[in-house]
Formats: structure tokens, sequence, C-alpha cells
């Protein structure tokens, strides 16, 4: 005690300021790792985007040829364009082969003409099949057309003069398109078939209508099943049920139901929809229910809320005027709480749109060639042609991939910008 | 009458039912002076008219669509001749298919099979009789429900109570469908896994506790390389190692995140970044699987190449680290609900007696916010556990047994959707693995999500 009473005394703002700069400095950085996680979120977000849209944007255009085309009856073996039997037995292709060959007349062995052949895609002779059912006069006669490139020519054609090309193509047929490059023979046009089509093998000939129609049969059972389930159910919870165990083991389930893994409800869906309801397999439907299944436990859960936040006020005025609980919900509460579940409606289905997991048990991943037209069409979804895609081994198909992605981001943006546009809109403050 | 037109129909029948039961209410209060006189709104006598008009007739046609094609599969299989009565469950689904075949006219029967045309031609009547008979009853049904609802109206029927109550059935048999579906989601692994497990290959204890992990089932006995093994312990050294990673990314990312947004960030910094934040939780994981598989493995890949490293292109790694980035929104959204949930006194406390902010946030707020901030981890631990798509795209299938991140290995939900995809056979072990990795993926992530939940909303009721 007294040595301490002769050691300089030492105050206890002494002690603070010795350390102060030390715990400054602790401060600055424990601001700067907030800083850091934050700007490492946002830069996973810019490094995503720009990834998808470096890679998917070129899938919006496409290379056509320019070759000149006879549709000469002898190799098409078409001398009547009204008879259905000699159309459907035509060869197209050979039209097309013709065509490669008089623009290449210096190609002559067998190997080297099955390549030349491989520059123009199946799809040209689709294209011509076409023309010539809308015109028959076109029989016989010369034509000058732009015809749909392979895709391996496509990828070429795209990275001439920018990167390092990777694909399936030899030195010959590169050395053909460089020389349909010189002639300006060969050309960039707006992908109209990347809208228009189904699936296909052949990725200068697939496209995402089908998906995306599937997907829209899809949403459109989830959205008519969800919503109405959904909120019946949040109603029932938040304004009837009495306080037992009964409606608190509901409320467990709804909470734990919206944190089971989505694989689940695949599971679900093919041992109780599929093997047990005997439910088509693939369909727009069965994946609609099981979609249905997964997105109510998210609906009920933002309806609860919603319908919580209309004041108790609104309520005990419409008693007091005499309405009976059920009238005060439907007449007063539902449409003050409806934006509300609207809103939360808008999220589930956009969680329902991106959502692939469960939808692949249930066979969704089928190779579909034909736009859906119903809802009990075998049929497959954006986010699982996205996954379809993304295993196909064909190069062309990455640059599809980012593309198909890119639309099914602008449809969740929309959504949810629709979301956040009817929240600011409609919902009440009170 | 198709059973859709038959629904039609019976809306109709509804709609009129409806407007019926009204007008005999208005017309029975007229005479009494007013509806004013009468028990219920007018609404409420017609809802009552409509709901005695289709519910009878709908539960019959529920009832009629669950009997319906077993007892007319039952009737035609009792009618086959004693010598083509198949013995067992599987024959018997043959023969059906392919009476089925010859019904639809899919299939010609051979010359020596009378015995299955007939069948067909059974089937094909019996079929169309239902189908009349269903109709004639519903439609009946329908007009005798609604001409009872109808000539019960009367000014003292209390019909607003009756109909309230039916709603209120409704809206409560809505409420149930969770209920269901948890049922649905347990009755479906567990009898799958049940068949799983009385298959003689596979023992419970081999299956949690084996190593090795070959699901193919040798066809003939000599095959090579195709052993049929399930012990599942690979698959969830890998579940765990992918988690982890993930976790090792989204945590310290998501919670300093969270703390950066709740106490020091502006109100302008925080309206953008918190949304901008968020748009990475609403990304669809088929993107996030795109991007891992595509793009992030190569990188890490050329990366590890030139430091000498060997990185496997689908790496455990690409595949956690892509997932982590995934669940930081998760993980800072909720660490966000309950930073902000600590009450503003503590901090003016710990701020009052000097303390610099971090310090009032390590040593005040954190240890308060502890709880609910552990229960939001353990949320994004059972998220990254049942994630799916990425690892799919992204991770392999080898069930390796490593701690390696930059090795290869597979998940239980990537096993579940490789066994599941393409042909399912019911009755293979290969098939119904699937739905014991389902049953375990289940009930860990159940555990998880109970625990969770239970420690989130204790902790807000603390401070509400």
């Amino acid at each position: 005690m007294t040595d301490q009473a002769k050691a300089p005394v030492e105050s206890t703002i002494d002690k603070v300021n010795k350390t102060l700069a030390r715990r400054y400095r602790a401060e600055k950085r424990f601001r700067l790792y907030g800083m850091l996680s934050i700007g490492f979120g946002l830069l996973a977000l810019v490094v995503l985007f720009t990834d998808i849209i470096s890679k998917g944007k070129g899938a919006f255009l496409q290379s056509y040829i320019q070759l000149e085309v006879t549709y000469d009856s002898d190799v098409l073996g078409v001398y009547d364009v009204n008879d259905e039997d000699q159309m459907a037995l035509a060869n197209f292709e050979g039209v097309v082969k013709q065509a490669l060959r008089n623009r290449f007349p210096e190609v002559s062995s067998r190997k080297d003409k099955k390549e030349l052949y491989q520059l123009a895609s199946l799809g040209a002779a689709f294209e011509l099949r076409k023309q010539l059912t809308a015109d028959p006069q076109l029989l016989g006669k010369t034509e000058t057309l732009w015809l749909l490139a392979d895709d391996d020519i496509d990828t070429y054609y795209k990275t001439i003069g920018g990167e390092e090309f990777i694909g399936a193509t030899s030195d010959k047929q590169r050395a053909w398109t460089k020389s349909l490059v010189d002639a300006d023979e060969i050309e960039l046009k707006f992908n109209i078939n990347f809208f228009t089509r189904g699936d296909s093998r052949e990725p200068e000939l697939a496209g995402i209508w089908g998906a995306a129609k599937g997907s829209f049969f899809t949403l459109l059972i989830t959205l008519v099943l969800s919503f109405p389930i959904g909120v019946a159910a949040a109603i029932y919870l938040e304004e009837f049920a009495p306080k037992n165990k009964w409606t608190d083991l509901i409320e467990v389930n709804i909470n734990n139901l919206a944190a089971v893994p989505s694989i689940i409800f695949g599971l679900l869906g093919l041992a109780v929809f599929i093997n047990f309801f005997h439910t088509p397999r693939s369909t727009p439907i069965v994946a609609g229910l099981v979609l249905t299944l997964m997105t109510l436990p998210t609906i009920i859960i933002s309806s609860r809320a919603a319908i919580k936040a209309v004041p108790p006020s609104i309520r005990q005025a419409a008693m007091g005027m005499g309405a009976s609980p059920m009238q005060v919900v439907l007449h007063h509460v539902l449409p003050l709480a409806m934006p509300g579940m609207l809103t939360g409606s808008i999220i589930g289905m956009a969680q329902a749109l991106g959502e692939s997991a469960p939808l692949l048990m249930i066979g969704l991943v089928a190779f579909v060639v034909d736009v859906p037209g119903a809802i009990n069409d075998p049929a497959t979804v954006l986010p699982v042609q996205i996954y379809l895609w993304a295993d196909s081994p064909e190069r062309a198909f990455v640059e599809k991939t980012s593309a198909a992605i890119m639309v099914l981001l602008a449809f969740l943006i929309a959504m949810n910008t629709l979301a956040v546009f009817l929240r600011k809109r409609l919902e009440r403050r009170w | 009458m198709q059973t859709a037109n038959l629904i039609i129909v019976l809306l109709a029948m509804v709609g009129i039912a409806y407007y019926m039961g009204r007008g005999r209410s208005f017309a029975l209060a007229k005479p009494l002076g007013g509806i004013r006189h009468l028990n219920s709104l007018p609404f409420y006598y017609g809802a009552q008219t409509a709901i005695w008009c289709c519910v009878p007739s709908l539960i019959l046609l529920a009832l009629w669509a669950l009997f319906d094609e077993p007892i007319i599969t039952n009737v035609v299989l009792s009618g086959l001749p004693e010598a083509i009565q198949p013995q067992t469950v599987a024959d018997q689904n043959l023969l059906l298919n392919r009476i089925e075949n010859i019904a639809s006219g899919a299939l010609a029967a051979g010359a020596d099979e009378q015995a299955l045309s007939a069948a067909a031609d059974r089937l094909n009547g019996l079929r169309e009789t239902a189908q009349w008979v269903l109709t004639a009853a519903i439609l009946s049904l329908a007009v005798l429900g609604g001409l009872w609802g109808w000539r019960r109206v009367s000014p003292k029927l209390k019909a607003r109570n009756q109909v309230e109550v039916v709603f209120k059935s409704t809206l409560l048999a809505c409420a149930c469908i969770a209920i269901l579906t948890t049922l649905g989601i347990v009755f479906s692994v567990v009898f799958e896994t049940i068949r799983f497990f009385s298959f003689d290959e596979v023992t419970i204890t081999g299956f949690i506790f084996g190593t090795e992990w070959s699901p193919q089932i040798a066809i003939r006995a000599d095959q090579a390389g195709a052993s049929g093994s399930f012990g599942a312990v690979p698959l969830f050294v890998g579940t765990l190692l992918i988690s982890f990673i993930a976790m090792v990314v989204a945590v310290p990312v998501g919670l300093m995140s969270a703390i950066y947004l709740a106490e020091y960030a502006n109100p302008r910094v925080r309206s953008t970044a918190k949304p901008l934040l968020e748009i990475l939780a609403g990304i669809p994981t088929v993107v996030y699987g795109f991007f891992a598989a595509l793009t992030v493995a190569p990188f890490l890949r050329e990366l590890g190449e030139s430091m000498g490293l060997d990185v496997s292109s689908e790496s455990a790694l690409a595949a956690g680290g892509v997932m982590g980035i995934m669940i930081i929104p998760f993980v800072s959204s909720l660490a966000d609900d309950v930073i902000t949930a600590v009450p503003q006194s503590m901090r003016d406390g710990s701020l009052g007696l000097g303390a610099t902010k971090s310090e009032t946030i390590k040593k005040v707020i954190f240890p308060a916010a502890l709880p609910g901030i552990v229960g939001g981890v353990m949320l994004a631990v059972s998220r990254a556990i049942g994630e799916t798509m990425i690892v799919v795209m992204a991770a392999g299938l080898a069930a390796n047994m490593t701690a390696n991140p930059l090795d290869t290995v597979t998940t239980v939900t990537v096993q579940i959707v490789t066994l599941l995809i393409g042909d399912q056979e019911f009755d293979s072990p290969k098939t119904l693995a699937a739905f014991a990795l389902g049953l375990m993926l289940f009930v860990v992530t159940l555990l998880l999500n109970l625990f969770a939940l239970r420690t989130v909303k204790k902790y807000r009721e603390q401070y509400d």
C-alpha cells in the first residue's frame, strides 16, 4: 500500500487515454470489417450478374449463312407441292447440301463434303419446307436466302477477333467460315428461335418458349390453389382459432414446413401424387401441386402478418355495428389485409418460379420438344430447362443457358418489383 | 358426361340454386313487410341453398373418384377365366396394363387372347356405364339438395349461422392442409424407408455406419464393380464438409453485414445496401449452380494449378463457397432482426460508460443477441444441408470420405436426385435408398429447425 503511494500517481483518465489510440484503431478495424462484408456480398452480386450477362448476351443473336438455294424438283423429289405424300418425304436437306456444294465447288472428297454439310443447321431444311409450303410457286426457282448456321459455326463466328475459341470445328470448316465472313455471306441476326421454340438437341434450334409456357401453367395452378387455401388458413389461424394444443400444432407445423428442404417436397410428390394418385408424370399439373404445398407456408405466414397489421379498432367498430365475426373478417379485415396478402403471394410465386429441385423428381426433366398446350401436357419449366442445358456437353448451350437465366431473372425481378410497388402503393400505415 | 363438363354443369346449378334461395327469401319477406323481418340477410338464404346443392354432390364426386377405378378393375379381373388369373401383384399389373392398352386401342389383342379382348370390352363398357351413373347420381343429388335447401328457406331459419359454420369449417380444413402435408411427407418417406430396410442386402446399422456407398445393384451375379453397398457415412461427411464451407463464408460475412447495417450505416446506405444484398436470396439456386459449375470451379482449378495445387473440377470448395454466398442474406437478415430487437437502453448504458461503439457491440449487444443469432445460424445450417441444385450441378457423384475441400465429395441431396432421376423401380433398393436418405435429411433438418425456431421465438419474447 505504501509503495503505491510513493509511485507517481496514475489517474484513471491517464489509463484511459493510454489505451484510447488502440481502442479507436479497433473501432476503425471493426467498422472496416463490416464494410468489407457488405462489399463482399455486393461484389458477389455484381460478379454473378456480369458473368451471366457476358456469357449469355450472344445467345440473342444467331449466325445465318447466305446461300443460293434452288428448289430443284429432282433433288427434292417433289413435283407437285400440293401432294402431301411427296412433301412429307421431300429431301430439303439435299437442297441445302446442293447449295453448299455450289457455294464451295472446290470441295470434292466425300469426307470433306460431310464436313461441309455441317455448316448449315437442320433448321435450314425446316425453313425451306416452310417457305415452299407457303409459296408453291417457288418450286424449280433459285433464291438467295439467309439460312440458319450450325451451332459450332455460330460459336466460332462469334469468337472471331475476340476470345479464344473452344469448340468442335475442323480446320477446313473454319477456313470455309472465314471465306464466308470475307464475302459478307455470314451475319448475326436476332435469334427468334430462342423465344419461339421448345427444347432441341441442336443448340441453334433450342428455345425457351416451351419451358416458359410450362412455367406459366405450373405457376397458374400453384396460384389458383395456394392463394385461396393460404388466405383461408391464415384467416382461420389469426381470427377464429381457439388457443389450444391443436392450433399450436398447426402453427409449429407451418413454421417448420417453411424450413423443410425443397427436395423433400419432391419425394412427397413422387410418393403421393405420382405413385398413389397416379397424377400424370412430367406435367404442369403435378408440378403445380408440389409447388402449392411448398409455397403454402410462405403465403400463410405473410397473410397472417397482413391480417395482424389490421388494427383492432376496425374489428371493434364492425362488431359494434352488429356484424358477426365472419362478417367482420370478410367485409372489413380481409379487404384491408389484401394488399399485404397479394405482396406475400407474389413473393411466394417468385420462389415457386425459381424452384427446380423437387421438380427433378417428378419427371419435369424429361426432354420435351413440343410446346405444351394444356396443363396435362408433358412439359418442363424454366429453371429445370436451365439445369438441363447446363448439363449438355455442346459448347453453344452455355450461351443458351446464360440467356435462359437472364430471362428467368428478368421475370423474377419483374415480380419482385411488382410486389414492392404494390406494397408501397397499397399498404396502409395505421 | 365428362367429369370436367359435369363440374361446369354443377357450378351453373349452384348459381341457379343461389338465386332461387335468395329469391324465395325476398318472396317470403314481402308479406311480412321487408327483409328486416327475416332472420338473416337474403344473401345467406341464397348461400344456404347453394351449399345444399353442391356440398353433397361434391362429396359423392370425391368418393366416386377414389373408389371408381379399383372397383372396376376388380370386377374386370374377377371376370377373367381361371387359366389366366394373375398370381402375383406384378403379374396383375402387367395384365391390367395390357387390357388397358387393348381397351384404348393402342394394342391389338393377339389371336389367342379372346379372353383379354373380352375383358377390354368389359372394361370399356363398365367405364361408360360408370360415367353415366355418376352423371345421373350427381345431377339428381344436386337437384334434390338444392330443392331441400330451397324448401328450408323461411323467415325463422338461421341461415347466416349455418352458412358461417360451413365457411368456418372450410377455413379450418384449409389450415389443416399444413398438417396433412407434414403427415404426407412423414408417411411417404417412412413407408419407402421401411421397404428399403426390408431388403436383405441393407441393414440399418450398415446404412448409418457403413463407409462404402455404391448404390448400383448388380444385374448379373458375376458383374464387376457393382456391389450395391449402402453405407451412407461418406454422404454425411460430404454434406457436412460442404455445409461447413458454406457456413465459413456465410456466417462471418452475414453477421458483420448485419452489424454494420444495424449499428453503423446511415439510413440511406441501409435502405440501398439491404435490398441489394437480399437480391442474392432471391436468385434461383439453379443459377448459383450454373455459376459454381461453370465459373467458380474452373477459376478455382486454374488458381490451384498456378499455385501447384491439385484442385478437382468438382471441388467441394466451389459448391460450398457459392452456397455460402447464397446464404449470406439469409444470415444477415435474421441477425439484423435480432440485433435491432436489442433494446436501445442497453446501447445507451454501455455508451454512457465510455465504451466505443465496437466495444458496445462486442460486449453488450452481441451477447444479448446471441441466442437469436445462434437460432438464425442453425436455420442457415439446415438450409445448407438441404440445398440441392448447387451441389447437384457443382459437386460430384464420387462418394469420397475426405475433409479436403479441394477434393470431390458428394452429398445426401445429390444422391437423392441421382437415384430418382430417370427410371424409378420401386422394387429395387437403389430407388428406395433415396427415400431412406430423404428421411435422414428430413429428421435432421426438422430437429435443427425446431430447435432454432424455438430459440428465436424465446429470444423475441424476452425483449418484447
